[in-house]
């Protein structure tokens, strides 16, 4: 089908999008190199020099590296987890016959249209807030000590309003594809007796297996640049300082752009190293 | 294809979903009642739920402080032009992608898909610079620009699984035809095509509308998104719950109403290639 | 200048529809604290007097300084005028960042500024940026529950009471707390409220060697104080409460006591936000007999970035919004306790104003606070809750997340200040010190 002339034509089609992302790839790409090496402080001057590979040996020597990377799997570990699991779930519910079913579905995806620094302050303010947040009204109603949510449950916090906000959009991939599934087959297992747990597990979930894959890659490509969620709850205190948070407080509090480029050449990498591996796994699921 | 239930559990099923779906709802619910409240009630202890008197006051606070329309625009302008121009650049590298592919069609995908992981906050500084060298700060061309960057491999792949789905010999019997190739893109496949290019588009406006860090670093006054608008009622002096809800409801309203009124749409597209 | 544009106006008066041949639109970023959204409100006033119009960029305070910072540091001349504060002035100045202010009208006075302010605004005589509203730090306490404890708050009360009383004052049981103190990570949130004490106990954050001295008795005597004394008379939640948490807490009269910045004063007083507005008595911020005070200094002030367009309008601007005529303007609409404060030394004879219950109070905690010598012992900075470095908001940012999880419980004081330490020492080495 693929001639000659439709080759020349697809390469001329593919020409501007494949330019554009290359230079923007390639643009911060190299300046980001370029800055590394420097020893580059805006406040005290801008460019003081080359300094070969210092920034490199700082950034990972610093007492906070290790555990910012730590941080950033949690985080990102934590919601896909979540998402899935509540996804699926959800997904089958919402399968499910019922009235207002389209209602439902609307209230379910509201909270993906909600911008995310919206999402962590009302969250922060309105729910989690130890004196005046719904959390503290509740915890106090049935007798409890309020939650002191973003000191002592930091983490939990920001999974919690992140999933909030990536739970429709893994519903909505994996509802699509529920219903895609055919349910004659779901029928006649049924009427072999088959329990509906042997039906989830030997029917709906391995026709899932796609979709979650799906989820997995988009939601990490997001989860790894999440930062409004951060500097709006915590400011990456209490153990909630992420990679991307990291580099931010180099470059940006402490305006080291030497050294916050260089941390931005590691967050490359590190994000690099997840995508080839998703991709391992996404290249085995999907016959792109 | 309706399964046949009994009344029963179509009954437990609907008080499930909607159970879970108020509750997912929630935290926008109390935003919206928040912000009609006054400052003392949106703090009162038991909250108030419905029981208040009800106050237009923190839109009219919120309104005489910051001009909510040229927020709302720069909003408008930023997210959809950046989404459109993303497309048109987008459908024809989809459409190669699909049609005719290589054995490098796979890489060029992921690679594209990589450059989306470029952690924002390291390469501000580069970007910064360049945009004060093209006069690009504060602009709405500069932003349009950057965010159609940022989403263009999202625009691609999902245009591309949807692309896939299309059955080649329809092309191929348009091309018997004589269709030329640009007929072929605009008569044939565009018009097949139409769901996935409109949850495309949703998507990504819900996207760019959304992205807060760009959007807040690249702008002054002149071309400052709602996102901006948010940043001025975030932790001020004093009691901020019912002003902040106003500002906060302002600013998701105008995604909110879309995304509901086009839920069909989003969703008929939003599959990724997912579905088989 | 000043004589130019009311020739101009009277013309204006005359021709009713004219417009200044030289009318700009200026663009202004400032935070959005209480007094600036007054000012924002008043920008009419300053249009019909000048002709001139202004944008405004309204951030909350961590946007804000990320973005002006950025913008300064990268010359992206997004601002006219920047709002900034007594840390960034003498940094930015220096490195010529900033249009000089010394050629004001002689009707600006800039003599009638008081001399903390100025002083802690200028470089070398020069000054970069003009004050529009100044603090200090005190106390401010309920005088019923104080009464209720059968205490009497001296004028000048030392830490030692101040923790006897916080302590007496506490009821959980009605959410009553008797101090309420910064706890939230930030250089300008817990750590200005520390630094600031740990002056007090006779802790400093450098040598004259600039090596961190984290490792101090003084500073885990400082720290294991703050933190015992909050454990035990602090809200609950105190790890996250800044400025803004703490404000609305005492406005809710769940505070007994509350060490922060003057300003706060016209909030706690103003009896249409606050519960407790004719409860509240005022004392200078505690000392432990070293000699030091913990009171802190600060001006909210405005400055133009070098290589703007548009020098002349923003001067314009700085010399309305920071005038003895603008302090009237606002005395005018919204009476007096809501002029900005700590600025003019006339504001401060003018009898209006001495009515005004904490007038004097600010005036004596401002007064008493001394930027060039902080701290007990000898330090080669400037700066009472600041240390006056470019590298310091970075550093302090980090070192306030430690010493707020100490706060929180999940560490120990120890492992805070051996972690603020080795921190600080990296970032230090970092700069080249």
């Amino acid at each position: 089908m693929a001639t000659q002339h439709s080759r020349s034509a697809a390469r001329i089609m593919m020409a501007p999008a494949v330019v554009l992302l290359l230079g923007w790839m390639l643009v911060p790409l190299t300046m980001t190199l370029y800055f590394s090496f420097k020893k580059y402080l805006p406040l005290r001057g801008g460019d003081l020099g080359w300094v070969g590979f210092d920034n490199y040996v700082r950034f990972v020597s610093s007492s906070a590296f290790w555990p910012s990377v730590q941080t950033t799997l949690v985080i990102v570990g934590g919601v896909l987890l979540i998402t899935i699991i509540l996804g699926v779930l959800l997904s089958i519910l919402l399968d499910q016959p019922m009235w207002g079913q389209g209602i439902v579905r609307i209230l379910v995806i509201a909270p993906f249209f909600v911008m995310p620094t919206v999402s962590a302050l009302v969250w922060k303010n309105m729910f989690m807030d130890p004196v005046n947040g719904l959390f503290a009204h509740l915890w106090e109603a049935f007798g409890a000590q309020p939650v002191e949510w973003l000191s002592d449950a930091s983490l939990l916090s920001i999974i919690i309003i992140v999933s909030w906000q990536w739970l429709p959009f893994a519903t909505l991939i994996l509802l699509t594809a529920i219903q895609s599934l055919d349910s004659e087959q779901l029928e006649a297992a049924e009427m072999d007796g088959a329990p509906p747990l042997a039906r989830f597990g030997f029917i709906i979930l391995p026709h899932l297996s796609r979709a979650i894959t799906i989820v997995i890659l988009i939601q990490t490509i997001f989860l790894l640049a999440i930062f409004a969620e951060i500097f709006v709850t915590t400011g990456g205190a209490f153990g909630t300082r992420t990679l991307t948070y990291l580099i931010f407080q180099r470059v940006l509090e402490s305006q080291n752009v030497g050294l916050g480029s260089a941390g931005g050449v590691y967050a490359i990498i590190l994000a690099n190293i997840v995508a080839i591996f998703l991709m391992r796994i996404v290249g085995k699921n999907l016959d792109a | 294809m309706a399964r046949a239930v009994t009344p029963r559990r179509k009954t437990i099923n609907t008080l499930a979903a909607w159970a879970i779906g108020l509750l997912i709802f929630f935290p926008i619910l109390w935003t919206i009642l928040t912000s009609f409240k006054t400052e003392a009630q949106a703090i009162s202890d038991p909250p108030v739920f419905l029981f208040f008197d009800w106050t237009l006051e923190n839109y009219a606070v919120v309104q005489e402080r910051s001009d909510y329309m040229r927020f709302l625009w720069n909003s408008v302008i930023i997210a959809g032009g950046s989404t459109l121009l993303g497309i048109v650049i987008g459908v024809p590298a989809a459409w190669s992608m699909a049609f005719v592919p290589s054995k490098r069609t796979k890489d060029i995908l992921m690679w594209m898909l990589s450059t989306k992981m470029l952690p924002a906050v390291g390469v501000l500084y580069p970007i910064y610079l360049l945009f004060i060298k093209l006069g690009l700060l504060d602009t709405r061309v500069g932003l349009t620009l950057v965010l159609m960057l940022i989403n263009l491999p999202i625009i691609i792949w999902m245009l591309y699984t949807y692309f896939k789905e299309i059955p080649g010999e329809i092309l191929e019997a348009a091309r018997m035809d004589g269709a030329t190739l640009k007929e072929e893109i605009l008569y044939i496949l565009t018009p097949m095509a139409v769901p996935g290019i409109a949850s495309t588009l949703l998507l990504n406006i819900i996207l760019a509308w959304n992205e807060a860090f760009w959007t807040l670093n690249l702008t002054a006054a002149k071309a400052a998104p709602l996102t901006a608008f948010i940043a001025s009622y975030s932790s001020p002096e004093g009691l901020f719950y019912a002003k902040l809800s106003a500002a906060s409801t302002m600013a998701i309203a105008p995604i909110l109403i879309l995304g509901w009124f086009s839920q069909k749409q989003l969703v008929r597209g939003l599959t990724f290639g997912a579905v088989k | 200048m000043a004589f130019h544009t009311r020739a101009l106006l009277g013309a204006c008066a005359v021709a009713a529809l004219c417009v200044p041949a030289t009318a700009e639109t200026i663009t202004i970023a400032t935070v959005n604290n209480g007094d600036m959204i007054r000012m924002q409100g008043l920008t009419k006033d300053f249009t019909e007097k000048t002709g001139h119009d202004v944008e405004w960029v309204t951030l909350e305070e961590n946007v804000l300084r990320q973005r002006v910072t950025q913008d300064i540091a990268a010359k992206g001349g997004q601002f006219d005028i920047m709002t900034i504060g007594m840390y960034e002035t003498p940094i930015w100045g220096k490195q010529n960042w900033l249009v000089s202010l010394n050629d004001m009208p002689d009707s600006y006075d800039v003599d009638d500024i008081l001399p903390a302010m100025r002083g802690g605004l200028s470089v070398d005589g020069t000054l970069y940026a003009a004050p529009f509203y100044g603090e200090s730090s005190m106390i401010m306490y309920r005088t019923d529950l104080m009464e209720k404890a059968g205490l009497e708050m001296p004028d000048a009360p030392t830490w030692e009471f101040v923790a006897d009383a916080a302590r007496k004052m506490t009821d959980k049981d009605n959410e009553i707390y008797g101090i309420c103190l910064r706890g939230k990570a930030g250089w300008g949130e817990n750590m200005a409220f520390l630094t600031a004490t740990s002056n007090a106990f006779g802790a400093r954050w450098f040598d004259e060697d600039w090596k961190p001295q984290f490792d101090s008795p003084e500073w885990k005597e400082t720290l294991s104080f703050y933190i015992d004394l909050m454990n035990e008379a602090g809200p609950p939640g105190a790890s996250t409460n800044g400025f803004n948490e703490n404000l609305s807490l005492f406005q809710q009269g769940k505070c007994g006591m509350w060490i922060d910045a003057t300003v706060a004063a016209s909030f706690v007083t103003n009896p249409a936000d606050s519960t407790v507005a004719d409860k509240v008595g005022f004392a200078l911020a505690p000392d432990t007999g070293l000699g030091k005070r913990g009171n802190w200094l600060w001006a909210w002030a405005l400055a133009i970035p070098a290589g703007t367009q548009k020098e002349a309008a923003a001067k314009e601007f700085i010399n309305w919004a920071t005038s003895k005529d603008y302090l009237e303007l606002v005395a005018a609409e919204e009476g007096w306790a809501n002029v900005p404060p700590g600025t003019r030394t006339s504001l401060y004879e003018n009898p209006e104003y001495q009515k005004v219950p904490f007038a004097k109070m600010t005036l004596d905690s401002i007064n008493s606070a001394d930027p060039t010598a902080p701290t007990v012992k000898p330090v080669p900075y400037i700066g009472v809750q600041f240390v006056a470095i470019p590298e310091f908001a970075g550093i302090a940012t980090q070192v306030g997340q430690e010493f707020s999880a100490a706060l929180a419980g999940q560490q120990s004081v120890d492992e805070a200040l051996a972690k603020a330490q080795t921190l600080t020492a990296e970032e230090m080495e970092a700069a080249g010190y």
